[in-house]
């Protein structure tokens, strides 16, 4: 046992509680270009269009919202994966945005991510053992028989046998895959982890089983999270805090149980009423609100409020050109300051 | 009297190298005219293979229905000719599946594809076909749908697909309609617009539907009864009512209490089904369910040896796999 690595793990300057990470005025844009010979820009896919929110070190934050709303595309962004168009990203006191090289490395460790396709986010042609040192020999982390040691350390906190470490990807179910990912990412003693939709692919019974080992690795490791997922269910129950996203921009932000009992926006309310309750006696005097036609594309987003298209109150709503802007209207409860949404 | 559809003793068999995988093995339920019954149960149970076994549907080789009967109004499915069966599949019994662009041909206008399915079941001429056309796309919420029959299917989103393809399924007035996931792959807000708009449909035209999902809460709100499918058999069914309420076999239960609840009021941890479920190309005797069970030590039944443990009749209309132990609570 390498008790070592156990207390090495979340060694970062912000205590429980703090913040760790602070993002304010994130875009990410991505260029359309066409052409013959010369390729020009003709557009900008606004991905993600000024965003700014904190996680604080322990924490769940949960990121919602429909397919291409951006919530991967965040969570690149923080990491580095993408560099952001516009905006800042201060991780534990430093800026991300402004890393280059070494520097930059040093921090990839501290911040890593979980994906959703247990199918083909691993190399198919390396066994467990070589997916989860690739990252420690990465970092020069972990030489000779220690490396060993921690290989059969993350594999017994995810939950698989060691003595699977020499077979590949395509030996295991979709559930011990996922482990798989999360042991990869969890070798190199992150603080941060953006799990990009990491129960989405699994059976009911399973995605409990993931669930709760990210629940218990977050308290054994010190983990903070982003959590990223579709199905609200799932990020309400993991999360502390929840963010709605639509078309690039955060509509509403709050804690997990105030955004369920208290939403303002009129997209969080679609939202959450779309969402069946596995109870049938709930669900016979349940109303719905159903949102009509579909999101609008991101290379051409309505002007003011992205939502306009498709909300319910659109005809008397005034909000007109202005982009709405996150507002504090409770303690720690965050809504696009849009008048027409805040009156029911 | 008879139901609708009628599945006795189905068994649906793959002849693979690696073996025989019986992907369904000896089911028997059935579908009153109307009303929505639900599939449900792990990836790989069964289900998909269930849909195709009605429709006909199971590549041969490998697959082949080696066993059982499959009436439907009357008819004994599986010994019509292939052309009778080519005429009741999207006529009688209509479909949806998950991926609605790989259903509808890309180089076809949405227009040309509904008239196609109109004029050859309902024997219109074209101009009646095309104001039928624009009447169902209306009826599924595509907005002007009038200029809309002219694009083609790339043209629309996945959600605007999948409406189509429910304007097609219905299109014809079908006796019982199969979704298979119809929404697994569309967002949430777009997931409820198709399922109420599937679901008015019906109830107006009085479609039976025999819906496959992984999303419990899907079955909640739209299934009257749901069959729960487990290694290719029906460990339990009743009425939604039954199944979440009072579920009696271990493996319902556990799969009741593995799903976290928007309105969940305080954090307790999931209960979860450890290990997998079987590979179907092993012989299963016995409860296919005793590896992950927890009662597993107490049960009684651990010693049986016959294949498929029968359903009983625990309460009018719900029937369970025959297991003393499963049926007595934790
Ligand atoms: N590398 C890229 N180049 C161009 N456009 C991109 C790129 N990555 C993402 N996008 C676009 O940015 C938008 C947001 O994408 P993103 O992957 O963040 O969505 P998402 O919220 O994670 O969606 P999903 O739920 O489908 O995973 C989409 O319109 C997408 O097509
Ligand atoms: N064409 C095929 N060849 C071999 N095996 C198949 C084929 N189609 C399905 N199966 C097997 O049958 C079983 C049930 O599959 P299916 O009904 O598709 O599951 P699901 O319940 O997820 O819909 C699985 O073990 C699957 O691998
Ligand atoms: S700003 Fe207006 S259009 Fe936008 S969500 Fe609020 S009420 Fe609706
Ligand atoms: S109690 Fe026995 S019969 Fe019932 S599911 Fe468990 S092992 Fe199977
Ligand atoms: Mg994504
Ligand atoms: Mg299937």
């Amino acid at each position: 046992m390498t008790t070592e690595s156990a207390t090495t793990q979340g060694s970062s300057e912000a205590k429980f509680g703090e913040t760790l990470l602070s993002v304010k005025g994130l875009r990410m844009y991505f260029p359309v270009t066409s052409g013959l010979f010369v390729q020009r820009k003709v557009a900008d896919v606004r991905a993600v269009d000024g965003i700014s929110f904190d996680v604080k070190k322990g924490e769940t934050l949960g990121l919602v919202g429909e397919s291409g709303c951006g919530k991967s595309t965040t969570g690149r962004a923080i990491l580095q994966l993408h560099r952001p168009t516009e905006g800042t990203v201060n991780f534990d006191g430093t800026e991300l945005t402004e890393l280059k090289g070494a520097g930059l490395r040093r921090f990839r460790r501290r911040m890593q991510m979980i994906f959703q396709d247990p199918f083909s986010s691993l190399n198919p042609r390396m066994s467990v053992a070589q997916i989860i040192s690739e990252p420690l020999a990465i970092h020069g982390l972990y030489k000779g028989a220690e490396r060993r040691e921690r290989l059969d350390y993350i594999l017994n906190a995810v939950g698989l046998n060691p003595t699977y470490a020499r077979r590949y990807p395509h030996e295991f179910s979709g559930g011990q895959r996922q482990r798989i990912g999360i042991g990869r990412a969890l070798a190199v003693e992150p603080d941060f982890i953006v799990c990009d939709e990491p129960v989405s692919a699994l059976d009911v019974s399973i995605q409990a089983q993931v669930i709760n080992l990210l629940e218990d690795l977050q308290e054994q490791f010190d983990l903070t999270y982003l959590f990223i997922a579709h199905d609200l269910s799932v990020v309400k129950h993991i999360s502390d805090r929840i963010a709605v996203m639509y078309l690039g921009h955060i509509v509403e932000l709050a804690e997990a149980e105030e955004l369920y009992l208290n939403p303002v926006h009129a997209y969080t309310r679609a939202l959450l009423s779309a969402i069946p309750i596995p109870d049938p006696i709930v669900e016979q005097t349940r109303d719905r609100i159903i949102l009509e036609g579909d999101v609008p594309s991101p290379l051409n987003p309505p002007k003011g409020c992205v939502f306009r298209t498709r909300c319910t109150k659109k005809d008397q709503c005034k909000c007109s050109d202005t982009v709405p802007v996150l507002e504090e209207i409770e303690p720690g409860h965050w809504v696009a300051n849009c008048q027409c949404c805040m009156t029911k | 009297m008879a139901r609708l559809l009628e599945v006795e003793d189905l068994q649906t068999y793959f002849f693979t190298d690696e073996g025989t995988v019986r992907a369904v093995d000896g089911v028997s339920w059935g579908i009153e005219a109307g009303e929505t019954l639900a599939l449900v149960g792990e990836s790989g149970c069964g289900k998909s293979v269930t849909a195709m076994s009605i429709l006909r549907l199971i590549p041969n080789p490998p697959g082949r229905i080696v066993g059982g009967s499959i009436t439907f109004d009357g008819l004994d499915l599986l010994n019509v000719s292939d052309a009778e069966m080519r005429a009741i599949r999207g006529n009688r019994i209509a479909m949806i599946f998950q991926e609605p662009m790989t259903s509808l041909n890309p180089v076809l206008t949405i227009g040309q594809q509904i008239r196609e399915a109109i004029e050859l079941h309902l024997g219109m001429n074209e101009d009646e076909a095309t104001q039928k056309a624009i009447e169902l796309l209306e009826l599924v919420g595509i907005p002007e749908a009038e200029q809309r029959i002219q694009d083609y299917p790339h043209q629309f989103s996945g959600g605007m697909r999948q409406r189509v393809m429910i304007a097609m399924a219905l299109s014809c007035d079908p006796k019982l309609l199969i979704a298979d996931e119809p929404t697994t792959a569309l967002d949430v807000t777009i997931q409820a617009q198709i399922l109420e708009i599937m679901a008015n449909l019906c109830s107006e035209l009085g479609t039976a539907v025999l819906v496959i999902t992984h999303n419990l809460g899907v079955v909640a709100r739209y299934a009257d009864r749901v069959n729960v499918m487990y290694a290719g058999q029906i460990v339990e069914m009743g009425t939604a009512v039954d199944i979440f309420k009072n579920p009696q076999h271990a493996y319902t239960r556990g799969l009741m209490a593995s799903v976290p609840r928007l309105d969940d009021t305080e954090h307790t941890r999931l209960a979860t089904i450890e290990g997998q479920p079987p590979l179907l190309i092993q012989e299963i005797n016995g409860c296919a369910f005793r590896p992950r069970c927890t009662k597993v030590s107490g049960c009684h039944c651990s010693t049986t040896k016959e294949n498929n443990p029968k359903l009983v009749e625990v309460e009018p209309g719900h029937w369970v796999a025959d297991c003393p132990c499963c049926m007595t609570a934790d």
